[in-house]
Parts: C-alpha cells; sequence; structure tokens
C-alpha cells in the first residue's frame, strides 16, 4: 500500500491531519505525522520527515503532503523520483485525498493524482 | 520567512531565466595558479582553510546580526531568521570541529548538510542546498588539499544560486535572498572574465549583495509568507536578502584573514 507523509509546521497540525485521514480513510492505510521541529517548536526537520517516511514506508512509494514555506522545501529535498513524489495540494484535503486513494491499493501515480485531483475542489458549487 | 514555495502561480519556468553567472564561458580550473598557497588577491587558489574561514566568518556576523535579522523578519516575516540562522551555523562550525574537512567541497557539502537539517525554517533548505551544490560543483574527485582557483569558485557560486533559485521558484525581484545573491554571482563571473585578483572579486560581490539587499527595500514581496502581505511589505529589507550579503561579505573578511594567516 502507498504510504502518505504528512509535513507540517506544527506537531499538532501534522498528528491531528494523519488521525483525521486514517478515520476517513481506514486505519489500515500507513498515514504518517512529521511536524515542527525536534525541540517541539513551529518548523520543519528533515529527520522527522525521514523518520515518518520509514514508518510509512511498505515498498510501494510514498506520496507527501505538506503545508507550505519550509514544509514545502524540505518535502522537496527528500523527493525520490517514482518513489517519494509531493503533491501540490492543500494540505487537509490533499491528506485525505491521498490516503482515501491509498486505502483502495492504487498504485503511487494514482494516488497522486487523487491527491492533486482535490486541489480543485469546490465547497460551494 | 522568506521564500517559501507553497504556490505554484508564480515563479514557475523562471527559475532558468537569470543565468546568476554560471553559465559565463569559464572554464572550471582551466586558469590561474594551482597549488597549495591561500588566497592572495592575485589570482591565487583558493583552499580549504579559506572556505572554514569563510564559514566561520559568515557564522561570526550572523551570531553579531542576529537581533537585526530578526527584526527585519519580525517586520514582514515570522520573526526567526536571525535565531535560526545563528543555530544553524553554531552547528556548522560545530561540525567543521568534529569532522575537519580535508577539501573545500567537503567543507561546503557539510555546511550544506548542516544547515538542512538543522535550521527548521525555510533559510535551512535554501541555504542548504546553496553550500551543498557549491560543494558538488567543486568536488571534482582531485586529491584532498587542492586549492580551487577563482573561476571555478565563481562557477560554483553561481551554481548554488541556481539550486537556490529552482528549490524556492523565486527569481530576481520578488524581494527574496535571490535579490543579493544573483548579483554577487554576477559580479563573481564578471571579475573572472576580466581577469581581476580574487581580493578584488570577492570585494565586488560583497559589494554587489550588499547593494542587492538594499534594493529589496521598496520591492512587493512574491514568495513566502511576506508574500501575502502584498504592497505592505513595502519599505522593508527582505530578511534573506540581508542575510545573503553577510554571507558573502564574509567572503571577503576570510580571504584577508587567510592571507594574514
Amino acid at each position: 500500500m502507498v504510504g502518505v507523509v504528512l509535513v507540517a509546521h506544527s506537531a499538532g497540525l501534522a498528528e491531528e491531519t494523519a488521525a483525521l485521514a486514517r478515520g476517513i480513510a481506514g486505519e489500515t492505510v500507513p498515514v504518517t505525522a512529521a511536524g515542527g521541529t525536534e525541540d517541539g517548536g513551529l518548523g520543519t526537520s528533515v529527520d522527522l520527515v525521514e523518520r515518518a517516511m520509514r514508518a510509512a514506508d511498505q515498498g510501494d512509494g510514498l506520496v507527501l503532503i505538506a503545508d507550505l514555506g519550509s514544509s514545502v522545501l524540505t518535502a522537496r529535498l527528500v523527493e525520490e523520483p517514482g518513489r517519494v513524489v509531493l503533491a501540490d495540494v492543500p494540505f487537509v484535503e490533499g491528506a485525505i485525498a491521498a490516503a482515501v486513494a491509498a486505502s483502495a491499493d492504487l498504485p503511487l501515480e494514482a494516488v497522486l493524482e487523487a491527491a492533486e485531483e482535490a486541489r480543485g475542489f469546490r465547497k460551494l458549487t | 520567512m522568506m521564500n517559501a514555495a507553497s504556490d505554484d502561480a508564480m515563479g514557475t519556468g523562471a527559475d532558468d531565466a537569470m543565468g546568476a553567472g554560471a553559465d559565463g564561458p569559464m572554464g572550471s580550473g582551466a586558469d590561474g595558479p594551482m597549488g597549495a598557497e591561500t588566497v592572495a588577491g592575485g589570482g591565487g587558489g583558493l583552499d580549504t582553510a579559506f572556505f572554514v574561514a569563510w564559514l566561520e566568518e559568515a557564522a561570526g556576523e550572523i551570531a553579531r546580526q542576529r537581533d537585526r535579522l530578526t527584526e527585519l523578519d519580525a517586520a514582514i516575516g515570522d520573526a526567526d531568521h536571525g535565531t535560526n540562522l545563528d543555530r544553524g551555523f553554531s552547528e556548522v562550525l560545530r561540525a567543521l570541529r568534529e569532522t575537519p574537512p580535508a577539501s573545500p567541497a567537503q567543507a561546503l557539502m557539510a555546511a550544506g548538510a548542516t544547515l538542512i537539517r538543522r535550521v527548521g525554517g525555510a533559510s535551512g533548505p535554501l541555504y542548504g542546498s546553496a553550500f551543498r551544490q557549491m560543494g558538488k560543483a567543486l568536488d571534482s574527485g582531485e586529491a584532498p588539499g587542492t586549492a580551487v582557483t577563482p573561476a571555478a569558485f565563481a562557477e560554483a557560486f553561481g551554481a548554488g544560486v541556481v539550486a537556490v533559485e529552482r528549490l524556492g521558484k523565486a527569481a530576481a525581484g520578488d524581494k527574496t535572498m535571490i535579490d543579493a545573491l544573483a548579483p554577487a554571482a554576477r559580479a563573481l563571473a564578471q571579475t573572472v572574465r576580466d581577469g581581476l585578483g580574487t581580493g578584488e572579486a570577492l570585494a565586488r560581490a560583497a559589494r554587489a549583495a550588499a547593494d542587492g539587499a538594499r534594493a529589496t527595500v521598496p520591492m512587493t514581496a512574491r514568495r513566502g509568507r511576506a508574500s501575502y502581505l502584498g504592497e505592505r511589505s513595502v519599505g522593508h529589507e527582505d530578511p534573506g536578502a540581508a542575510s545573503s550579503a553577510l554571507i558573502v561579505a564574509a567572503l571577503t573578511t576570510a580571504a584577508s584573514r587567510t592571507a594574514a594567516g
């Protein structure tokens, strides 16, 4: 199953979004969180991102979802074409779309595509 | 922070528009005396001690100006630039002490890897990528201790700036560190083409970076947190451009220090 790694500026944002995505997609989906810095502050830690990547990695690839700023830059640094890919999508919407697609055992490209489709979701129309 | 890259509406496609001095007709390592001597202003080689001195001088200046950088960041960013960079460069010095680099490339790559891991804000991946790319560009597999020519350094510096542009999706005029770094890269490349000495080359790069940082004051931010402020970002110097100017200026103090030592 494709893993979903959530990279955010705060640990709370990343962890609660992961819990929400698992709640909607199913607990079998490997959704992991890398939020904030190692000392618990706001920001991004490559070490935490790499740890979350290892925890979500079942060998079928990883989709990274980042909130903004340094999270995006850090996620771009750990991308590996064809294996670890970054979705260009809002954080919550992308996390849920990717997790649901992963739960259907779709391949990496399809999970990435599902996540990026969430970029165009409208809520009022 | 300056220069975040969270949206795709701006900057894409502009990555390669600036050249950043990396594409000039400079043969890497083809000219200038190579050897163990340190920089002396006559086109001599830049050795490992020079690059360690550069990182030390940059770390010292960032520590001294930490509060000013944070104040600049408080005006249009999230008020952590000085603190983040000071922590990152302190870790760079520690890494260099623990594992003394055997070549210019090793010194720069170690600095880059440390900044990526230890800064926590957008400046970590950006400066980290710049130093790492500079190191890679100088990593010719030559014998440890071999000095690099000013031409090779100018080319590597330009490659580092391009790495920042690509990662941050920023271009000239976006009110980011690029506005200080790109003019410095162009100045370095020009001094090599003009055959000027190393000391003069580094001094011109420092001036270009300082002028570039000051030129961000009237700009409207187009990247990062400051971009949400729109016109209200006008009138403030970009903290990333300001720290970039300090780092480039440290080249000249490192040169005079290693030449004197």
